[in-house]
């Protein structure tokens, strides 16, 4: 099988927020790039994350230098991409049996990164909160704010793909490296799905791989990024539970934050190391103790309906005395250029927040551009994000409303949970990044809300199915292996918040997936089998 | 206005509206008991229509469902199956078909083999007894026949599309077609909506006028679960003569009308047929007495307390609230009765969702004795007037066993027979 063949200024590897900020950054100045990512957008810790905005409070104890970079970032998002950021505001709460010394030092370490922080009594806390205990040694309000992170990455690679012949290619995974001089000659990669060969030829190689950093690194024969891999499980609910983000005051620890995230609330998050980044899953003992630790501060979690969990990991960067404990490492981010390890054309950017995404994104287009003999300066901190038809399907609430507001019979709902109409699903298939690609449910679930809602796919699955097989987009027995594909996926989050109204849910689901579409049995001679 | 009150009494009170609870009732009235029967669930319309024995075991399906019940007998003797022969199972299943066919509502004896039984995304299942609206389709698959499916436009989760594509490899006469319903154009349509207009008879001629030009040869034509609600088989005949092709239906995603059609024709005959049917209300509570049971409903107008002098428990699993949970343990709501269990919930499932031997929480339930009655840890029965039948029933997998009519039948059958012994 011949190669498939590429070639662009730059190729990034990685389509978290780091990929997708780079590829905006450098297109911004005329440089052309390709992204590809071994899965799909958001694959790491950009799509397994809480969403959280950072104010800075969070990290204004222990470091002042990410907490004071997290404000700055944060002010420029909410300035230039509103659309995707929910400005809820966020809460510091120390409930009874919290140390009262760390709540008692919290405001001067505010005030030390310029974090606003303002005191609260417990009655003006639960003014805000209702649902916080009576029982509330200190509150602060702090600016936290909430992040769509499917919709920024999105519309960072929508922008890019607009500005220039920029592309994004998913599935498509780094294999090696032919390195002759001391350059990269090109990047030799596999498609994860038809099993091709592509070959990728750039001036300039960028690692933005994010928890899979060190690996990348390594193929290219460096050995100077060392990461330590934090594995994060958080909690979705099946409402959301408060107006802003709540955290608990004291030393970071599992089930110490909830933060909305449009009509559903997200409550993490749990902290472990982990030796290798690849085939976590949020297991029945995190889920416990997450949710015990956040029901001392919110007792209304002990009734709240969680529909699913999910695990991400955070790529920290190594440090003195950070070896065991994630919690400890540095936030910060590092800049590798990887010259004194003999290669000239390759760079990598490892650690940080979500929160500094553009910031690390800046860092390394100057370095690029800087190689590349480029004087334009970055244009990510005053140029807003724009949106687009395609993009805004990630946000709890939006498909509805947007439904509602058409009022058009003939454009059905697809996914009754999250309200998701044809229509969104069209131009999904239409305009969305990756939509030159083929379009899967997986796929067009990533970019929208399907298989979101109380009923995790269990007929969404089957109702997008029918659709992507009216449309053409399926056009043989694969359709189902995909179906099925999803549902097993969707099933890894799910089964830990497996009990009381979530439980009928998952019979249904197995009736309609076993019993109605034989999923079951798929590789029986008599099931339809796909492959 | 003042709440009104009623008492009734009855010999079996059946709780539970499902398979299991109407079945209980055709065999308890079969057996000269006075019955009642009592519940709220919709989950009826979550069935196929099909009526399966058993469809698999030992994780392969299988053709001979009697030879795979021997099987079964040998390999889960805690099986509530397992506790019947097959001759008792037969006669139950048979008592169950055709009193549906009595009612009006059409399905196929029992055979020696299992059918396949064709599914919307074009795949196929092993089941015993189908409505006779869904036979010739079976018998299409097999001959390879030229035949048309459709699908109408608005009508969500059924693509004639995906039928076709995925059947097309085994059965390349097959085509597909969509139309637009009579008189329901740019608009989401549903299963349920489309029957009972298809009760109208200018519909049926309206559509069967839309069906003929597209045959080209055709022989068969397939259309998603709509022919009607009240008599399926006389709409099928009519517009099979009208369109001169064998006319088929094929299961929907719920809600579907085969099961819908179930409930309505229980809810139509039951009361002629001298049942006491309140199929809207939810039993609050049951207490028992030296002579019997107490069973206490609360409707929207008026309280009802029920004396029963034997109770048969065929509530189901989650979905229809006849098993409960909390983050910790399963539990049985109604009567607390026991569940054998393990500590925590980190056996219920397994890791992988499609493992092909099923989620152990699919086997726990209630446990019986030989007599279909609950029973303490210690094995003595929780009363003697107290006995269980359908999926609520522990060490079974009906989903995955594809055994769920089978089950809920030949259990009703046995707990019944077993109640009038008791009450003779």
């Amino acid at each position: 099988m011949p190669a498939r063949t590429y070639e662009a200024d730059v190729l990034i590897i990685g389509g978290g927020a780091t990929g997708s900020g780079v590829m905006r950054d450098l297109a911004l100045r005329g440089i052309t790039c390709l992204l590809i990512d071994r899965k799909d957008l958001n694959a790491g810790a950009s799509g397994g994350n809480h969403g959280l905005l950072h104010s800075g409070g969070r990290y204004a104890t222990a470091d002042a230098e990410t907490a004071a970079e997290c404000r700055r970032e944060g002010d420029i998002l909410k300035w230039l991409a509103p659309e995707c950021i929910d400005d809820c505001g966020g809460l510091f709460v120390a409930v009874e049996g919290d140390d009262e010394e760390f709540a008692g030092a919290f405001p001067e370490h505010c005030r030390v990164a310029g974090i606003p922080c303002e005191p609260l009594t417990a009655a003006e806390a639960r003014e805000r909160e209702p649902d916080l205990p009576e029982a509330i040694m200190a509150a602060y309000a702090v600016p936290d704010a909430t992040i769509d992170p499917f919709r920024i990455v999105l519309e960072n690679v929508g922008h890019a793909q607009r500005l220039n012949d920029s592309a994004y290619l998913p599935h498509t995974e780094i294999e090696e490296f032919e390195i002759s001089d001391g350059e990269i000659r090109k990047a030799v990669c596999r498609d994860r799905r038809s099993g091709e060969r592509v070959e990728i030829r750039a001036r300039q190689f960028v690692n933005a791989s994010g928890a899979w950093a060190e690996k990348v690194a390594r193929l290219a024969g460096c050995r100077d990024v060392s990461l330590l891999y934090s594995k994060g499980t958080l909690l979705i609910s099946n409402t959301r539970v408060t107006n802003g983000v709540v955290n608990r005051l004291r030393l970071p620890d599992d089930g110490d934050i909830l933060v909305p995230g449009g009509t559903v609330s997200l409550l993490g998050t749990s902290s472990v190391t982990v030796e290798d980044p690849d085939g976590i899953a949020p297991t029945i003992p995190e889920v416990d103790r997450i949710l015990a630790e956040g029901a001392a501060m919110l007792p209304v979690l002990n009734e709240t309906r969680f529909v699913r969990a999910f695990s991400g990991v955070r790529p920290l960067l190594k440090a003195a005395g950070s070896e065991t404990d994630g919690r400890k490492a540095n936030r910060g981010f590092a800049l590798f250029d990887h010259e004194d390890q003999g290669l000239v054309n390759f760079a990598t950017v490892a650690g940080g927040k979500f929160t500094t995404f553009r910031l690390m994104a800046e860092k390394m287009g100057d370095l690029i551009a800087r190689r590349l003999g480029s004087a334009e300066p970055c244009r990510t901190a005053r140029e807003p994000l724009p949106s687009g038809e395609a993009l805004r399907w990630t946000e709890p609430g939006a498909a509805a409303r947007d439904w509602f507001r058409r009022a058009d019979p003939a454009d059905m709902i697809l996914c009754e949970c999250e309200m998701v109409a044809r229509s969104a699903v069209d131009t999904i298939i239409a305009d969305a990044p990756g939509a030159e690609d083929h379009m899967s449910l997986k796929a067009i679930a990533l970019r929208s809300r399907i298989g979101k809602g109380a009923c995790q796919g269990a007929f969404c699955s089957m109702r997008v199915t029918s659709y992507l097989y009216d449309r053409g987009v399926y056009d043989s027995p694969d359709g189902l292996r995909l179906m099925r594909d999803f549902v097993k996926e969707r099933y890894k989050g799910v089964r830990p918040v497996l009990w009381g109204a979530q439980m009928p849910q998952a019979e249904l689901a197995e009736i309609l997936h076993c019993g109605l579409a034989g999923m079951d049995l798929a590789t029986d001679a008599d099931g339809g089998d796909a492959k | 206005m003042k709440r009104g009150h009623r008492r009734i009494e009855t010999q079996l009170a059946v709780i539970g509206t499902g398979i299991a609870g109407f079945a209980a009732s055709i065999f308890a009235l079969k057996r000269g008991l006075d019955v009642a029967q009592f519940g709220h669930s919709g989950a009826m319309a979550y069935t196929t229509g099909y009526l399966d024995l058993l469809g698999v075991h030992g994780q392969r399906i299988r053709q001979d469902p009697w030879a795979a019940l021997d099987e079964l007998r040998r390999d889960e003797p805690q099986h509530p199956m397992s506790k019947l022969s097959n001759p008792t199972i037969r006669t139950a299943f048979d008592g169950f078909t055709d009193a549906l066919c009595d009612m009006g509502i059409g399905y196929t004896k029992a055979g020696e083999q299992n059918l396949s039984g064709l599914l919307p995304n074009g795949v196929a299942k092993p089941t015993l007894s189908v409505p006779k609206t869904m036979l010739p389709g079976i018998a299409a698959r097999e001959a390879g026949a030229r035949t048309l499916v459709l699908d109408f436009d608005g009508l969500q989760g059924f693509s004639a599309k995906a039928f076709e594509v995925n059947f097309a490899e085994r059965w390349p006469a097959l085509k597909s077609a969509r139309l637009t319903f009579p008189d329901m154009e740019n608009r989401q349509v549903f299963p349920e909506v489309l029957a009972r207009s298809l009760e109208n008879r200018a519909t049926q001629e309206a559509l069967a006028g839309l069906i003929r030009p597209l045959l080209n040869g055709a022989e068969y034509v397939g259309v998603p679960a709509i022919l009607g609600m009240h008599a399926p088989d006389e709409i099928r005949a009519r517009m099979e003569h009208a369109i001169g092709a064998t006319l088929f239906e094929i299961p929907t995603i719920p809600p579907a009308v085969p099961g819908i059609r179930l409930r309505e024709c229980f809810e139509r005959a039951f009361p002629d047929m001298g049942v006491k049917l309140e199929p809207q209300l939810k039993v609050s509570n049951v207490e028992f007495g030296r002579s019997g049971a107490t069973l206490f409903l609360h409707g929207p107008m008026e309280d009802l307390e029920i004396e029963a002098s034997a109770v048969l428990l065929a509530t189901g699993r989650f979905l229809s609230g006849g098993l409960k949970s909390d983050q910790h343990r399963l539990s049985e709501p109604l009567l607390d009765l026991p569940i054998l269990q393990p500590d925590g919930r980190q056996e219920w499932f397994r890791h992988e969702y499609l493992d092909p031997r099923g989620h152990p929480i699919n086997r726990l339930g209630i446990e019986v004795d030989s007599a279909f009655r609950p029973v303490m840890p210690d094995g003595d029965p929780v009363n003697e007037r107290l006995f269980a039948a359908g999926a609520i029933l522990a060490h079974q997998d009906w989903v995955r066993q594809r055994s769920g009519a089978g089950l809920a039948i030949a259990t009703a059958y046995a707990a019944t027979e077993a109640a009038a012994a008791m009450l003779a």
